[in-house]
């Protein structure tokens, strides 16, 4: 920190809200690509482990194998291969997603109750029918929690992805924050992450109990 | 298969095992700096945790504790003891300090998450029988309490100590060395053979730190409470998010 300079100077902000927004949007439009494209493979995997459950043990070794790789190592690991570019980071963020989207996703239809999944055969449901209108709406509480956890999660590591050229919050709290030694940036990039996984993740869980009402008692 | 030679001659370049930016240096750094955050972490998370766990008093706070580590991002701790430190002790808060404060504030979350959610789960017909046996609440915690917790207590501080050696690097940003300066120095040089070198050892560092307390997590509990294979307990008693 510069001598005498306050630690935390409110027009730095005031004066620099249209980079603020600017880097919110970069933030969020790598976060949600991250959390998409996890959840479409994680979803195929899941579909896959319903029709072969022989197939779940190794995609979760996998899948937890790549979830141990500390994220700044994965970030920069595929930089040989693929550069300093958006894939690379989104091959690191989407590698953190499966753990958590695919195991939820498989709890979520294993948890559907056997009595309920015979009903459904009883009155005539194919297959694809049982999936869409019994099981995933049944599973839908546990995958939307997944996806509250995934989407949390890639919002810090986002932060990360600056060092890789990603722009995003993390540039704040990085390249101006810590490298010009500007506390006021740091500060401000951390409450704005803080805030947008807050919101995200209350905006996810009021959408859960939309789609569900049913399952509010329960949760009580 | 050009590039991977590439990385091998990069570790058995004189020139790296020597001087300030030595390897065996930036690997002191890296595990002196990580032992001493998960250390202190411990010194607080523990009692805090076992407090909380054993009168059921302040449950809020772990719920809170939780939900902070969740929230703040890695990068956030550190970006923010970077000022602290500066401000507390006023002068530039370059090394150590700041990358110390940085990772204990990481550390400290998952310790008093599990700690109190451990003894929480523990069976009250447990805790009564205890009691009837004229234990006295130090003798209750620490015979009854803490020993049928273990596994889910040793979690917590597996995931501490998992995030503290993979977040280390970060401390290069802040002047703390570790093996995050050699990255920092190849993003800064497009020297992508150091990258890599240096994010493979990062890599096999928080694999090892995991294997290591994983086996710990094996051999330190009471073999008729350990977890049925893979010791997912941890995950039996999660804190809802809220």
């Amino acid at each position: 920190m510069i001598e005498g300079q306050p630690f935390f100077q409110l027009d730095w902000v005031l004066d620099h809200l249209d980079t603020l927004a600017q880097r919110i949007g970069e933030h969020l439009l790598v976060t949600v690509i991250a959390v998409v494209v996890g959840f479409v493979i994680s979803f195929a995997l899941a579909l896959l482990v319903r029709r072969y459950p022989r197939l779940y043990p190794p995609i979760l070794a996998v899948s937890g194998v790549l979830y141990a790789i500390p994220s700044i190592a994965l970030f920069v690991l595929f930089i040989p291969i693929t550069g300093l570019s958006l894939l690379t980071a989104e091959i690191a963020l989407v590698s953190y997603t499966l753990v958590i989207l695919v195991r939820n996703i498989v709890t979520g239809l294993r948890g559907v109750p056997a009595e309920v999944i015979e009903a459904a055969r009883g009155m005539g449901y194919t297959d694809g029918q049982r999936l869409w209108r019994i099981e995933l709406p049944i599973a839908l509480p546990i995958i939307v929690a997944g996806v509250r956890i995934a989407t949390v999660t890639t919002i810090g590591l986002v932060t990360i992805a600056t060092l890789i050229g990603m722009g995003g919050l993390g540039y704040l709290v990085v390249n101006i924050g810590v490298r010009q030694r500007f506390p006021t940036a740091t500060i401000t990039g951390v409450v704005i992450v803080v805030l947008l996984s807050t919101i995200v993740d209350v905006g996810l869980q009021a959408f859960q109990r939309r789609l569900t009402p049913w399952a509010k008692a329960r949760e009580a | 298969m050009d590039f991977l030679a590439q990385v091998l001659a990069w570790y058995t370049d004189p020139a790296n095992w020597s001087g300030n930016n030595a390897i065996p240096l930036r690997l002191w750094q890296h595990l002196s700096l990580s032992v001493a955050s998960l250390g202190a972490g411990l010194a607080i998370a523990l009692p805090i945790g076992l407090y909380i766990g054993h009168t059921g008093r302040g449950a809020r706070v772990a719920v809170a504790f939780s939900n902070i580590g969740r929230a703040v991002p890695s990068l956030g701790w550190l970006g923010i003891a970077y000022p602290i430190s500066t401000g507390l002790f006023q002068r530039a808060g370059i090394g150590f300090l700041p990358a110390f404060i940085g990772l204990l504030a990481l550390a400290i979350p998952p310790i008093v998450t599990n700690t109190y959610a451990g003894l929480r789960d523990v069976d009250p017909e447990l805790r009564e029988s205890a009691r009837g046996m004229g234990m006295r609440e130090l003798q209750l915690l620490m015979r009854v309490e803490v020993p049928v917790a273990l596994t889910v207590i040793l979690a917590g501080i597996r995931v501490s100590a998992v995030a503290v050696v993979a977040t280390a690097p970060l401390a290069a940003l802040v002047g703390g060395g570790t093996l995050g300066s050699y990255i920092l120095q190849g993003l800064e040089l497009s020297d992508e053979v150091r990258v890599f070198a240096a994010a493979l050892m990062v890599a096999v560092l928080a694999v090892l730190t995991e294997l290591a307390f994983a086996w710990l997590q094996r051999h330190a509990v009471s073999p008729g409470l350990a977890a049925p294979e893979g010791g997912t307990a941890a995950e039996a008693s999660p804190i809802p998010a809220v």
